[in-house]
């Protein structure tokens, strides 16, 4: 038995005993923050007396009788998400000191289910980037590694989550920016069905492609979580209206007789070595379990990349024309409009998000939309077909989450090229806009260090439910996210 | 193709307001070039009868009853404005001679 609980699980356990009060819990997950946030900076606010009268309410909640899986449970929200009462910056100076006047759909569930918010955690600006070295406010440093980034953009949530700041964490994946942050932390984070998590309240990067996903330390936790925030929404129209299973009870029963398929185009040279041996002994694994795995093709892999960066900054340089330092956020007070327009996100942007904005202007301008944008909107259709096809055949697919383990702090590739490429294998299921989860596959040894791996495993839309089980089964068969960091 | 010239990098620039330095743009034209230069390859795929995604979603539109719900106060609309005055957002003037 751990000395406190470490999983939304645990947790419910210890509060219905009453071996612990939420209050107790919240206490020691803030004591856990005060000691490891100087060598972590996986949070950008904090907020002790918000958090513990949330426990508070909690405990009477419960003492009234309630008892609901996250009645009382200290959890991390990326501060991409908003949250009433609290900062919302996506990380970026042009939202320093923005209080949101509403709160998202995802954040309103948690908490009328007795979430207690310990606080915003840290990100890429505008959920854009690998690292969180895009955040305005300083990088998060990855528990398991030296000097090493969290992954991104939901790198602070990862962070927390890795080294026992929160008990889980919502983050959003755009492109990647769950199950990579994930995979580099030794914890579980899946990207939803696109529709099947509300969006209202949060900071829009990409709509067509945008999804809050849970990110904790276990499959089970990330199914409770997921049943928690899933469902439709009436005030995000892309929602789907089929009912919420229940995914925590829905875990056992394995994989035997399950199909999957291998797509060779995410086990190419440019994957890490170490990374491709821990795909390999996890579709080892698989069969050991009884499951089939054949490999397969998804031909339209490689443009996956140059799609997702023209639609996505497209959508983005749209989303992003809001910020215009007249209605809140920052202002750099020029002496005429539009100065104060071209100052105001010249100044208050950072780099990668300004090369993005560039970017889907370009795509969108008069003149390029056919050779950039609507071609990779046909492109698009050409990846989900490939999904589509592949499903026919396959219960699911398995690939690895990202190309390379954690790299240090300073030094991503800086060819903005390369730099793009680290996301081209969690990018084609985002623009198809199926289910991934990716959970831990072992570890690789990188300059003495030992640095996590994840798989990932891909879905039929709505199909939730079957990752769950599948992950399951891989986490129960190997126990790689039993692993701690030293922190 | 041809590289993007740092004209094209500051008319992008203006249409989405957006201040840059000479750096700034000299550094977004090499970026971009490279980027865009990648993306060529979308040119070989075979769209011809091809529909373009714009969403995922198999939903069509979806309607909500006309009701009128309660908004933001205008206190809670104006909480976050850099500039204030009488109930509404500050602005520079847009039309000459106006104050």
């Amino acid at each position: 038995m751990n000395e406190f609980p470490e999983t939304i699980y645990e947790a419910r356990r210890w509060l219905q005993s009453g071996r612990i009060s939420s209050v107790e819990l919240t206490e020691l997950y803030l004591e856990r923050i005060r000691q490891l946030e100087p060598n972590i900076h996986a949070f950008l606010h904090v907020d002790e007396a918000y958090a513990l009268t949330q426990a508070r309410l909690a405990d009477e909640r419960r003492a009234a009788g309630e008892d609901t899986p996250l009645l009382g449970v200290p959890l991390a929200i990326k501060d991409i998400i908003t949250v009433q009462g609290m900062p919302a910056t996506a990380a970026s100076r042009i939202l320093e000191g923005f209080y949101p006047p509403y709160e998202a759909t995802v954040v309103r569930k948690l908490r009328e289910q007795g979430g207690v918010f310990l606080g915003k955690a840290n990100t890429d600006e505008f959920a854009m980037g690998w690292s969180t070295e895009n955040s305005a406010f300083g990088v998060t440093y990855n528990p398991w590694g030296r000097q090493r980034v969290p992954g991104g953009s939901s790198g602070g949530p990862a962070a927390a989550v890795a080294a026992g700041e929160a008990i889980a964490a919502l983050g959003t994946d755009t492109g990647g920016s769950v199950r990579q942050p994930a995979s580099w932390t030794n914890t579980v984070g899946l990207r939803p069905t696109y529709g099947r998590v509300s969006r209202y309240g949060v900071i829009a990067f990409a709509s067509s492609l945008d999804q809050v996903g849970p990110m904790t330390r276990t499959v089970r936790d990330n199914a409770i979580l997921l049943e928690a925030i899933a469902g439709r929404d009436p005030r995000d129209s892309t929602t789907f209206s089929r009912p919420v299973p229940p995914y925590s009870q829905q875990l056992e029963g394995g994989v035997t007789g399950m199909r999957f398929g291998l797509p060779r185009e995410y086990l190419t040279e440019d994957v890490h070595p170490g990374i491709r041996k821990a795909t390999i002994n996890a579709v080892e694994q698989l069969r050991q379990l009884g499951a089939q795995v054949e490999e397969t093709s998804l031909p339209h892999t490689a443009y996956g990349m140059p799609v997702y960066y023209l639609i996505a900054t497209a959508e983005a340089s749209a989303n992003l024309a809001r910020y215009d330092g007249v209605r809140y956020g920052y202002s750099a007070k020029a002496p005429d409009l539009q100065e104060n327009y071209k100052r105001t996100r010249g100044h208050g942007f950072g780099p990668e998000v300004k090369r993005r904005i560039l970017l889907g202007t370009y795509a969108l301008s008069q003149g390029y939309y056919d050779a950039y944008y609507l071609k990779a909107q046909k492109v698009r259709t050409l990846i989900r077909s490939d999904f589509d096809a592949a499903f026919e055949q396959f219960d699911a697919l398995v690939a690895p989450v990202a190309p390379i383990p954690a790299f240090r702090i300073g030094e991503a590739p800086t060819d903005p090229v390369a730099l793009y490429l680290l996301d081209a294998l969690t990018l084609p299921s985002a623009l198809a806009g199926v289910p991934a989860i990716s959970v831990p596959a072992g570890f690789v040894e990188e300059e003495d260090e030992l640095l996590p791996v994840g798989i990932q495993f891909i879905g039929r839309p709505l199909d939730e439910a079957t990752l769950f089980r599948i992950a399951y089964a891989f986490e129960q068969a190997t126990q790689y996210g039993a692993h701690r960091p030293a922190v | 193709m041809n590289r993007l010239t740092p004209e094209q990098v500051q008319h992008i620039a203006e249409l989405a307001k957006l201040e840059l330095t000479a750096d700034e743009v000299e550094r977004y034209a090499t970026d971009l070039s490279a980027i865009l230069e990648y993306a060529q390859q979308l040119q070989e795929v075979d769209t011809d009868h091809i529909p373009p995604t714009a969403s995922v979603l198999p939903l069509k539109n979806i309607m909500r009853a006309d009701q009128p719900e309660p908004g933001l106060s205008p206190e809670e609309a104006l909480a976050n404005a850099p500039e204030r005055e009488n109930g509404y957002f500050k602005v520079h003037a847009v039309l000459e001679g106006s104050q």
